[in-house]
């Protein structure tokens, strides 16, 4: 697992139905381009978060490919519409296979 | 044919005036961090400073909307990453006393409150003006039997950060007067220096000129009441000690060391500068 890596979400705890809510997304990673090389000239290996998804009841809500030229700690905002109460599930995805997943639940009201 | 194109590139030049407004500091906007927290971006200068400017101004009322609006959302502050790190710093055990920042000092809430604000401060034991960088660092090799931090290095920049949040709010008042007079003087001697090649000191961006443009950068007052600060142009936090450095550097001189003497009691004078400004936590600069 990369160093230093920690999911952040913020999203309204309730909404109306049919609401559109505003939701920023935050992970704190180095995103290793792959490019660099270090202090003795050996290429530093690629080290990023190539997808970002947001699930709402396992509806697709946004599906995010990145590349390397993505700056270090991506943060994404996005609007979504909130039909029912329920579970945003937000997916990031390592180069390194590692999964990080955090979960908002939205009440109606 | 002729007509048009000349209707419009004056047309072009008629919209340009305009562009240029949306990329220019908002200087009467208010910094209130998440709808709650109101922080003072313009005071009265201190005394000290009669003849030179009026009035204090803070760094953020220099830079454009966009920027500002970064760091009126702690959310959107990237500089509050590294604030969360430090949280996991203060309570982890480092060093051959196994103890961390924790064990002594408890909640930082509660220790750290107002800190920030009255530093760099006269330390009666040690018989000097003390930076927090140096208290930290005192703590760690007298107290937690750990290596000391690079003085401007990451780990370092985010302690103060987190330190300098728990004052978020708070006027900076730092001690001139009593035994931190003579500390002082010498850092308003350095202030007022002119150093380089290009023989420039402090006071001839950042009291003769601020408001102007220095080719593409907006000059500020230099305050450091925002510091440690969020540089948008390397993605990380930069100690006062490091952009001091930066900007004797493009003076074409030889820096001063961070976390030297000189450094220090510039520090002093350069805060001072800055009583009655808000102690911003960590801001977000270009």
């Amino acid at each position: 697992m990369a160093i230093g890596v920690k999911p952040r979400v913020k999203a309204p705890k309730t909404a109306e139905v049919g609401e559109v809510v505003t939701i920023k997304t935050l992970i704190s990673h180095k995103m290793e381009s792959g490019q660099r090389k270090d202090g003795d000239g050996n290429v530093i290996p690629r080290s990023i978060i190539h997808r970002f998804t947001c699930d709402y009841n396992g509806v697709n809500v946004i599906d995010v490919e990145m590349h390397p030229a993505i700056s270090t700690n991506p943060y994404f905002e996005f609007e979504a519409t909130i039909p029912e109460a329920g579970d945003m599930v937000f997916t990031w995805y390592d180069d390194d296979g590692d999964v990080y997943t955090t979960t908002k639940t939205v009440a109606i009201g | 044919m002729k007509i048009k194109t000349l209707s419009a590139i004056a047309a072009m030049l008629v919209s340009t005036p305009f562009v240029a407004v949306a990329d220019e500091a908002d200087k009467d906007a208010n910094l209130v961090v998440n709808g709650e927290v109101e922080l003072v971006t313009r005071a009265p200068a201190p005394a000290h400073l009669e003849g030179a400017v009026d009035e204090v101004i803070s760094g953020w009322l220099f830079r454009t909307s966009e920027t500002q609006s970064l760091q009126m959302d702690d959310f959107d502050n990237p500089g509050m990453i590294f604030v969360d790190q430090a949280m996991d710093d203060w309570g982890t055990a480092v060093g051959s006393e196994g103890k961390s920042c924790a064990d002594c000092h408890g909640a930082v809430e509660d220790s750290m409150e107002g800190v920030r604000a009255v530093y760099p401060k006269w330390n009666e034991t040690a018989g000097e003006v003390r930076t927090v960088a140096q208290m930290i660092n005192e703590c760690r090799t007298d107290r937690m039997g750990a290596d000391a931090l690079g003085y401007t290095s990451a780990a370092m920049a985010r302690m103060e950060a987190l330190i300098s949040m728990q004052s978020r709010g708070m006027p900076v008042n730092v001690a001139i007067d009593g035994p931190a007079q003579e500390t002082w003087e010498w850092g308003k001697e350095l202030y007022y220096t002119r150093t380089g090649q290009l023989q420039m000191s402090c006071a001839n961006c950042h009291e003769d000129n601020y408001g102007n443009n220095i080719r593409a950068d907006h000059l500020s007052q230099g305050q450091i009441n925002g510091f440690p600060v969020y540089r948008l142009k390397n993605a990380k936090l930069t100690t006062p000690h490091g952009r001091f450095k930066g900007c004797v550097r493009d003076t074409r001189a030889e820096t001063y060391g961070t976390g030297s003497d000189a450094f220090v009691a510039l520090e002093l004078y350069v805060a001072s500068r800055g009583n009655g400004l808000s102690v911003e936590g960590v801001s977000v600069r270009n």
